[in-house]
């Protein structure tokens, strides 16, 4: 069986899988299609959640951006695991004892506002629509490799899937597909990992195999890897780079952004008591670190894989030759590949071979000017074709590549579900129901859900097409948008009984503004191409990156909150007493649903 | 103030210190060994490289599930000593 028809029966069976769950937990009821009727365990509930969580950022695009950068880029490790830590201590408990089915009803209630309500919604959708934009690259990448079609091609067609898989069910259908889903990713996340690293160093566990012997050498798999990279001109691999305080900004970006997602959020309403909210977190959080333990390995083993795939004489001997690449079975994923457009290559020189090093690196010159070298050769190797053309590189059976690709796909798929259902339920029921035809009937609520499902992942694709980045890169900005935004609002709502109508809302569209102004400036307006004024090599503010923006946004919501307040009057004392009434957990029924 | 909302306080006041150390913990593993320290633990030596990476990429996401855990079963606890756990 040849290796396309392996990869069509592996994605063809897991979504056979996907739409059998979904067809036997269809949702009746407008509560089950947003809350699942709050009947599911913990540990279920956290299966789920890590499945709507990890993305095509996390299964596609981060163990690349891993690979390439290596220590600089632990910053989407911290971040999107630290994160969970701040949604478990400081906002699910509480959120659940509110008891009521969206963020923005509590950011509403909270502060006594349908502004703040409007607000919040606002602020929702924008981050939500950015986030859909990068699981549509994800989507686009997977399907234009397992199809072997252009990209661009593959979102169209993966776009269409994501709907027709979205409008079938709710949350409670969402919720038993995930399960299986996490299932599915993260054995096509593990599998291949345990493979090469039992290759690389002998031991079948990667994320201890990182930090052990290359088996072939004897010496530690990360001395190795950064002598390879010095050697070719790169950056070394452990090492840092980067600016330290545009890191921390940017893991805090990530972290508080993480927290303030509100698809993320939704699923501790589901979850029958407050205390199980906090277990809840804390089960999410191993299902996702299962996946993000082995990335590292992942980025890591892949970049010593390539470096020797291009070297196969060291690197002080011959490059590959083209006629290798062409015949050998070894490199036929660089053929398979090249159709995507996403990975090239060009014997600039004419010597007949590849010479893989870094062209604008100085020291180098000498070396390649001796060799008759004219410039890099593997011209094109996007970041977020690494995971999907890993076990390939690794010459691993056709079975476990057809399992990666449905993996990829089981990511995206789930994490653009969950978001759909975010932004429907934003729109019909806090924006529709809520606000302007409060006298909806439940049928017709239904129907705009599914309208605005539609709407957002149109407007999703138009974007994608044009991403303003790697996959993980246009997640990591609907983080920051999510962090300046809603995660200050909801903690000031909780933990301050003071801040009232007026600073909230002027706090969050402060943050959101600030943000999404700093993004623009450097991505683009609405992210369009050469439209910005400043680039993330050069940024506006000393070593401020847009990605890392997020977390100064937030640090802008809560200083103006908290000023405006000090101007305006004072919260009423039953908004002082329900803010009392959320911090203890008894007496958390079921949901109350607002007619 | 009635007894209730007296012991009410004194849970909350708990939970806040509680949340606060477990914070200090959170940012002293990512922000603190994982980046802004790293220069300082490049003495100690892990597998290849240094403590700091093996924090930045590994360690700090197993002290995260330790805290975690650890506030949910030490809250739990706390609701039922000051009566405010769910029946």
């Amino acid at each position: 069986m040849d290796q396309f028809t392996l990869n069509l029966l592996f994605v063809g069976a897991s979504f056979a899988l996907y739409i059998g769950i979904a067809i036997w937990a269809r949702a009746g009821s407008t509560s089950e299609f947003y809350a699942a009727g709050r009947g599911v365990h913990p540990v279920t509930n956290g299966m789920a959640t890590a499945a709507d969580w990890m993305s095509a950022a996390s299964f596609i695009s981060m163990a690349g951006l891993i690979a390439f950068t290596g220590y600089d880029n632990s910053s989407f490790l911290m971040g999107w695991t630290g994160g969970y830590v701040l949604l478990a201590l400081l906002l699910a408990p509480y959120l659940r004892k509110f008891g009521k089915f969206t963020v923005s009803e509590f950011i509403g209630d909270r502060f006594y506002s349908k502004t703040a309500r409007m607000v919040a919604v606002i602020c929702l959708l924008v981050a939500s629509i950015t986030y859909v934009i990068g699981q549509m690259q994800g989507v686009g990448i997977a399907f234009g490799r397992f199809l072997e079609i252009d990209a661009t091609l593959g979102l169209l067609l993966g776009s269409c899937v994501v709907f027709a898989y979205a409008v079938f069910g709710g949350m409670k259908g969402v919720t038993y597909t995930q399960v299986a889903q996490y299932c599915v990713l993260i054995m096509a996340y593990t599998i291949p990992a345990v493979f090469i690293s039992l290759q690389l160093t002998g031991n079948p566990i990667p994320a201890l195999g990182l930090f052990g012997d290359h088996a072939a050498t004897g010496e530690p798999l990360l001395a190795k890897l950064d002598q390879i990279v010095r050697d070719l001109g790169f950056a070394e691999y452990t090492a840092a780079h980067g600016s330290t305080i545009n890191m921390v900004l940017f893991t805090l970006s990530l972290m508080i952004g993480t927290a303030g997602l509100p698809h993320v959020i939704m699923r501790f309403f589901t979850v029958p008591k407050v205390s199980d909210a906090r277990w809840s977190a804390g089960w999410t959080l191993v299902f996702i670190a299962l996946l993000y333990l082995t990335a590292p390995a992942v980025g890591a083993m892949a970049r010593l894989n390539i470096s020797e795939l291009m070297w196969p004489n060291g690197t002080d001997g011959a490059a590959v030759s083209v006629e290798q690449i062409e015949n050998d079975p070894q490199y036929a994923w660089m053929e398979t590949w090249q159709k995507t457009g996403l990975l090239g290559w060009e014997d600039k020189n004419g010597d007949g071979k590849i010479q893989y090093y870094n062209d604008k690196n100085a020291d180098l010159q000498a070396k390649a000017e001796a060799n008759g070298w004219t410039g890099n050769e593997l011209t094109n190797f996007n970041r977020d074709i690494l995971v999907l053309a890993n076990p390939e590189i690794a010459s691993l059976p056709g079975w476990v590549i057809g399992l990666v690709a449905a993996g990829g796909l089981a990511a995206a798929l789930s994490t653009a579900a969950g978001l759909l259902l975010a932004i429907s339920s934003a729109v019909s029921h806090d924006l529709l129901k809520g606000q302007l035809t409060p006298n909806m009937s439940e049928k017709s609520e239904l129907l705009a859900a599914r309208i605005s499902m539609a709407a957002a992942i149109v407007v999703a694709v138009l974007l994608g097409l044009n991403p303003p980045g790697f996959a993980a890169q246009t997640v990591a900005l609907a983080f920051g948008l999510a962090a300046a935004s809603i995660f200050p609002a909801l903690m000031m709502g909780i933990f301050s009984t003071r801040i009232n109508n007026t600073g909230a809302v002027a706090g969050m569209l402060a943050g959101l503004v600030v943000t999404l102004v700093y993004i623009f400036l450097h991505k683009g307006w609405f992210f369009i191409p050469d439209t910005n004024s400043f680039t993330d090599a050069d940024p506006l503010l000393g070593p401020i990156k847009s990605t890392s923006f997020g977390a100064i946004g937030a640090a802008v919501n809560f200083a103006v909150a908290y000023i405006v307040t000090g101007m305006t009057k004072e919260t009423p004392q039953e908004i002082k007493d329900l803010v009392q009434s959320v911090r203890i957990p008894r007496g958390a029924g079921g949901a109350i649903e607002d007619h | 103030m009635s007894q209730q909302d007296e012991s009410n306080n004194a849970y909350w006041s708990a939970n806040v210190r509680l949340i606060l150390i477990s914070l200090a913990i959170w940012a002293l593993v990512s922000f603190g060994f994982g980046i802004i320290l790293r220069p300082a633990l490049s003495g100690i030596a892990v597998g290849g490289t240094d403590l700091g990476f093996w924090f930045a990429q590994q360690g700090s996401i197993i002290i995260f599930l330790i805290l975690i855990f650890f506030y949910a079963w030490r809250m739990n606890k706390l609701d039922r000593e000051h009566g405010v756990d769910e029946e």
